[in-house]
């Protein structure tokens, strides 16, 4: 790490949620409901998930007790950053009909309050940047998700208890955050080694009661972040896969998968990376007035290859071939890395519990480093 | 910054059956600033949108320099097709373009060009068409192959003669069952490739239609000699934004909205073959 290092005990952690707040900032943070650890409003840090702990396995995620007063001893539950900047559902704009019958067309932008999210992991900040990529760093920029992205302050929080389904290391995202974020905290024994990364970051943790970080501080980080890149167990067969998977795009496997999967989309809107949308149009009753908007959808779905009468892909296994060869094979060419950040969520929310490192390494081999 | 996904109001100026269920809107925007100003090449199209039903990918089959007006000739098959082919002269429909890449006419100007399509009133070949025989002196020969599944599916015999009547061109027509009357040739377009005057090495061949026939149509032209990024042909898959974000219309890495609907077939060649993407 380059940057300064300070400690921050954990009876004061509440000061951070509070310096957020008097820097003009909404909070969320991870809260346990409805069986998960999702965001939601923080206003105290006694409702973050403290002795919560969690399972999962392919197609399994439970909730436990940890024994220790820790409040971030857990890995990613299944909601990402997306839905807070990519929106599930939303208007894009309203026609209306005037008297005359011509057509006034209206953009609907959402509001815009600066945000702060605390507890992201390093693995939805890497997925950041690549909706980032899609969304605002091509030759159109899509004023939606800038709106939400402009004022995103994020507090990381590097994973030291990783899930048996995540495989960040083998895509280089975690399980320490590495840019893209404006505080990273990593939780220790006694409190949070506190890194400031960003210009607003550091105006943050200026308003903090920090201690100067001790060499024991900085070493149980790191001893506590090398056990838990080494706890991973899963790992893809490789970083580029982009030519061993279109090379082997009539592999018997891809029937074998697709004679599990059930083409449901739990894997694409869990995915952090994910970016496909319909757009509908609702007609208001008198019909006057219309509005347009976009929802997220799924290639596992049979409209997202419907032209003309022609279903592209009817049938899941060549479903299947387009989610795997896009995610991990022609993000490469799209975006310079694969889609996939080892999040490892396709595989907890997946019903049928479908690994897809399983998936990759049946059908590419092991493939060389480059 | 204007708003990427917001139509522009347009006018229908002029609707023209072309055939049952096939229709062309003549469009002009209602902001005659926007309207001086827009700009588009052949092969590229918009979004139209009709109020309540949605939007709709279509070519633009008028002439670039052409600046009043903004042509497309549509088929009814889905539900907002179906709506624009109810409106008349004077209504008002949402427009957003133009898009993608279209044909690279300026590259094959002075060249024999080779437009082969396969089904009903295939607007962006038309585009091609219409621009070349305008500037005819502009390229070499010029040869235009069509093929309808029926004799009787044949649109726009007129323009066909027209086109024949032009200088060093021919119009090679092919029916896969057609009528006593049907003077033209029954049996596949390839049939027909022995007839084409062309130089292989100095040829820019344009396509579109089903991809199975494209398949077939590239595969004979390389056999023929012509180089995989001389042969052209306009793609499609389902479009929801135009904007290279929906991920709709993905094709392997490329975005057939942004990167295409034109690709050369060097391209795309790697899933050309392979069905289900
Ligand atoms: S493909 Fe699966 S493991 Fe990879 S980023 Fe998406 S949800 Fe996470
Ligand atoms: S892989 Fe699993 S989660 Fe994804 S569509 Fe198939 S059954 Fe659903
Ligand atoms: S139509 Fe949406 S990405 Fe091409």
């Amino acid at each position: 790490m380059t940057q300064a290092l300070s400690f921050l005990p954990r009876p004061r952690l509440q000061a951070l949620i509070d310096a957020l707040h008097a820097a003009g900032f909404r909070c969320i943070g991870p809260r346990v409901a409805e069986g998960v650890i999702a965001y939601d409003a923080l206003e105290e840090a006694a409702q973050l998930p403290w002795g919560v702990s969690e399972t999962q396995a392919p197609g399994h995620y439970r909730l436990g007790a940890s024994d220790t007063q820790r409040c971030f001893a857990w890995a990613n539950g299944p909601q990402a950053l997306k839905p807070l900047l990519f929106a599930p559902r939303e208007n894009l704009w309203r026609s209306r009909r005037a008297a005359d019958g011509g057509l006034r067309f209206e953009e609907t932008l959402p509001g815009s309050a600066p945000l702060a999210v605390i507890g992201v992991r390093p693995c939805d900040i890497a997925a950041l940047a690549l909706q980032d990529q899609h969304f605002l760093q091509q030759e159109v920029s899509d004023p939606y998700y800038a709106r939400r992205r402009r004022d995103l302050f994020l507090v990381a929080v590097n994973c030291t208890h990783p899930a048996a389904t995540c495989f960040c290391v083998s895509t280089g995202d975690g399980p320490r955050a590495s840019e893209g974020y404006d505080i990273a905290l990593t939780e220790l024994a006694d409190g949070y080694l506190l890194e400031a990364h960003s210009e607003r970051g550091r105006d943050i943790a200026a308003a903090l009661p920090l201690e100067t970080a001790a060499e024991a501080h900085i070493a149980a980080a790191d001893t506590a972040l090398q056990q838990a890149a080494e706890a991973q167990q899963r790992r893809l067969p490789g970083t580029d896969l982009q030519a061993p998977l279109f090379a082997n795009l009539n592999h018997p496997r891809w029937d074998e998968v697709a004679a599990r999967c059930l083409s449901c989309g739990n894997c694409t809107s869990v995915c952090p990376t994910c970016f496909c949308y319909s757009e509908h149009d609702a007609p208001a009753l008198d019909g006057g007035e219309v509005t347009h908007s976009r929802e997220w959808d799924s290639c596992f779905t049979q409209g997202h290859s419907y032209i003309h009468g022609i279903t592209i892909r009817a049938e899941t296994a060549p479903r299947y071939r387009q989610w795997l060869t896009h995610k991990l094979g022609s993000w490469h060419a799209q975006y310079g890395r694969s889609g996939c950040v080892g999040c490892g969520r396709c595989l907890t929310w997946c019903p049928v519990g479908i690994d897809l490192t399983e998936e990759a390494a049946a059908i590419c081999g092991e493939v060389a480093p480059p | 910054m204007s708003n990427p996904h917001l139509p522009w109001e347009a006018r229908i100026v002029e609707r023209i059956q072309e055939s049952p269920g096939l229709f062309t809107l003549r469009l002009q925007l209602s902001d005659a600033a926007a309207q001086g100003d827009y700009r588009f090449a052949p092969g590229q199209f918009n979004m139209l949108y009709l109020h309540g039903a949605g939007e709709v990918a279509i070519s633009i089959v008028s002439d670039p320099e052409d600046e009043s007006l903004i042509d497309h000739t549509i088929r009814a098959v889905g539900r907002v097709t179906r709506g624009l082919e109810q409106l008349k002269a004077g209504e008002r429909i949402g427009l957003r373009g133009p898009y993608g890449r279209g044909w690279p006419l300026a590259a094959a100007e002075g060249r024999d060009i080779v437009v082969i399509t396969g089904g009903l009133g295939c607007a962006p070949v038309v585009s091609v068409i219409e621009y070349i025989a305008r500037r005819r002196h502009q390229f070499g020969r010029l040869n235009i192959v069509q093929g309808v599944k029926h004799s009787s599916d044949l649109i726009w015999r007129e323009r066909y003669a027209a086109w024949s009547r032009l200088a060093d061109t021919r119009v090679l027509l092919a029916a896969d069952a057609g009528e006593p009357w049907w003077p033209f040739h029954i049996g596949r377009i390839t049939d027909l490739f022995g007839q084409l005057q062309f130089d292989p090495r100095r040829v820019s061949v344009m396509m579109c239609g089903p991809e199975g026939m494209m398949r077939v149509a590239a595969r004979n032209m390389g056999a023929a000699g012509v180089n995989d990024t001389d042969i052209w042909l306009s793609m499609e898959r389902n479009m929801q934004c135009a904007l290279g974000h929906c991920g709709h219309c993905q094709y392997g890495a490329k975005f057939i909205c942004r990167d295409g609907p034109v690709f050369s077939f060097d391209e795309v060649r790697e899933l050309f073959e392979v069905k289900g993407f």
